[in-house]
């Protein structure tokens, strides 16, 4: 359970004065729901989901990851969150296989766990291969497949997913949508932040869409489309965030 | 803090650095490799370019003489320079090496020597130049002989004793022990090395743990962990401590092994014993070359460690700020100046430690490290010296905790 309240984050800037990269933003999502967080590029998103993930501390409002308060357990919160975004790479000298247990041990778990749960994902991903070859002799799709394995090896109770698909090519980008999906299969809380229209068209159960750091609509997919009476995802975009910009 | 993850994270940058050929070559490598480059490569050319132009007969031209044949029939005998002839542009001759020195003999020299008047000759050289220096000293050498003889003739001829003009001569002895030669040889040295190679040893090791990871993207990676940054940024910390320690621990072992090498072949003579001769500190006891005091040793062991977690601490708490590699390369290189300059000031002769210079860092530890190598320890400045040095350090690692919980500083792109 994900569960926003008023959250908002300033940042001053020399040139810019004060910006509100989020801007009392509320939202909430259920277990075994997928929330797509769709705006624009500097549109807010990633500061939104690194306050949720603890990478950074809000400067008003509040947030509860998993039961636990961002602000005041942020360690808590980490153990409960699978973070992965097009910005978290691997370590390059490291193979798959280390990589892997170093977030298993840095996450608590004992070796022989680790080594279960290590066997268990390179099943699932198809990842034995290239398990024990370095990271920086990979392909793009052993990347995402190795980070996946990566945010799932202390099987957190909720997926954050910061634009994963950025900068992918097809079939990689189709592996992370399925990934996505199986989250919500396993019950797990899922926020999932893009600018791509049709990945929220096919994904999310719930739709935020924001802009200049706040959140202007919500709902579902066909809520929205009733609400404003357009079909396509990207008309409905463009209306809520022109609408904003024409103010 | 939790020891168990900041151990964790040591142990990973630790495999991490060590696949990284970049961190082998500046914590391993280079210092393994530093002192006998010095000692063998330097000191072999340097003896070799010596050498050369020490076997080389220097050629020189005679200003006047005309009415001197004696003399200057000396000059031209002399095996050990080459009289070429006079040329009117003589000092353009010295200037550009085609003649290494000229000297100018007075009018009437010879016969003021049989009547006795004083005159004086001038030899010309170029002030730096090897070879014209050694081409004066031949010069001034057969001078000197030529006075010494003349001054023993006049004396003989009045049947006056030779010691009316040499009534007594003198000597030097060595009263101190060869670890305090040593020590007053070697306690600069030693020390500047360390200083240099602790820092060089923390430098990349520092840009890649920091930098290095923002700009790959695995820092945001490794802050999605439940670790406390507190203790990544210690087990980060600690690598980079054991980076500044490997550079010092294999400059001084390879220290050692060269100067054993070197004192060997001291030992047993070759063209080798020259170029070795700088580094053979520790070599048997009891033999007129100089030792380090072992305990010496030890103590400015002691004693940089705490410098060793200064320098680590800087050094991570500046790359972190950086938004890349090549921004805290840019930051930390002209650091090196500002730490190798407190570490030059300690090797010049003549400054002495007191209670004020043990305050100032690196020069302090310059400066107590020339004297623990020398065998001489004043505690009380020890003590300071230590005590400010774990002050210094400890202020530097609360700096790179603090630096590493600023999110302006983390997330700075």
């Amino acid at each position: 359970m994900i569960e926003a309240l008023h959250l908002t984050k300033t940042f001053r800037d020399k040139k810019r004065g004060e910006i509100r990269a989020a801007d009392d933003i509320s939202f909430r999502v259920s277990p075994g729901q997928i929330y797509g967080l769709l705006g624009a590029n500097g549109a807010g998103k990633t500061t939104t989901l690194r306050l949720l993930a603890t990478l950074l501390k809000p400067t008003g409002g509040s947030a509860t990851v998993a039961g636990c308060d961002v602000a005041r357990e942020p360690e808590k919160v980490r153990a409960q969150v699978g973070f992965l975004a097009a910005s978290t790479a691997l370590y390059g000298r490291l193979t798959a296989r280390e990589m892997i247990a170093y977030f298993g041990k840095l996450n608590g778990l004992a070796d022989a766990e680790i080594r279960a749960r290590t066997k268990r994902l390179a099943d699932e991903l198809g990842m034995h291969d290239f398990l024990d070859r370095r990271c920086d002799t990979f392909s793009t799709g052993m990347k995402q497949k190795t980070s996946i394995a990566r945010t799932l090896i202390h099987d957190p109770a909720v997926m954050i997913f910061d634009e994963p698909t950025l900068g992918l090519d097809v079939m990689t980008a189709r592996a992370i949508v399925k990934f996505v999906r199986e989250c919500r299969n396993r019950g797990k809380t899922v926020i999932y932040s893009t600018h791509v229209m049709s990945e929220v068209e096919k994904l999310c159960d719930t739709i935020g869409i924001i802009h200049g750091g706040k959140l202007m609509a919500e709902g579902t997919l066909a809520g929205l489309r009733a609400t404003y009476g357009e079909q396509d995802m990207e008309e409905i975009f463009v209306k809520i965030v022109g609408a904003e910009d024409a103010k | 803090m939790n020891w168990t993850n900041i151990l964790t994270v040591y142990l990973k940058e630790l495999k991490d650095s060590l696949r990284d050929r970049r961190t082998l070559l500046s914590t391993i490598i280079i210092p393994t490799l530093v002192m006998p480059l010095l000692t063998f490569g330097v000191g072999t050319v340097a003896s070799g370019v010596i050498g050369k132009a020490r076997s080389e007969t220097p050629t020189v031209m005679i200003l006047g003489g005309e009415d001197s044949p004696g003399i200057v029939a000396r000059l031209k005998e002399s095996k050990k320079i080459k009289v070429v002839l006079t040329s009117l542009d003589w000092k353009e001759d010295i200037t550009e090496k085609k003649v290494r020195a000229a000297v100018q003999l007075p009018e009437k020299f010879e016969a003021g020597l049989t009547a006795g008047a004083a005159s004086t000759v001038v030899i010309y050289h170029y002030e730096g130049e090897m070879k014209s220096s050694f081409g004066a000293g031949e010069l001034e050498k057969l001078f000197r002989e030529l006075r010494e003889q003349t001054t023993t003739d006049r004396l003989a001829e009045r049947s006056l004793p030779a010691t009316l003009a040499k009534p007594f001569d003198f000597k030097r002895e060595n009263v101190a022990p060869p670890e305090k030669v040593g020590g007053n040889l070697f306690g600069g040295l030693v020390p500047y090395l360390i200083i240099i190679l602790c820092f060089t040893g923390a430098m990349y090791p520092a840009i890649d743990l920091t930098a290095g990871e923002k700009e790959r993207g695995t820092m945001e990676t490794l802050l999605c962990s439940p670790v406390a940054r507190v203790d990544i940024v210690l087990g980060k910390f600690l690598m980079v401590l054991t980076g500044s320690l490997s550079a010092m621990g294999f400059m001084l072992l390879s220290m050692g092994v060269t100067a054993l090498v070197a004192g060997s072949l001291l030992m047993g003579g070759g063209s080798m014993a020259k170029a070795g001769a700088a580094a053979a500190a520790s070599v048997s006891a009891g033999s007129v070359i100089p030792l380090i005091d072992p305990f010496g040793l030890v103590g400015v062991l002691a004693m940089v460690f705490p410098v060793a977690v200064l320098f680590a601490a800087l050094a991570l708490t500046i790359s972190l700020f950086a938004k890349s590699s090549k921004e805290a390369q840019s930051y930390l290189a002209p650091l090196m100046i500002v730490i190798i300059m407190p570490a030059v000031i300690g090797m010049l002769p003549g400054i002495d430690l007191n209670a004020r210079l043990a305050l100032v860092p690196l020069l302090n530890l310059s400066l107590v490290c020339k004297e623990m190598l020398s065998g001489v320890w004043h505690w009380n400045y020890i003590a300071i010296i230590f005590g400010s040095s774990c002050v210094y350090a400890a202020v530097a690692l609360w700096l790179a905790v603090k630096m590493f919980n600023r999110e302006d500083v983390i997330f700075r792109a």
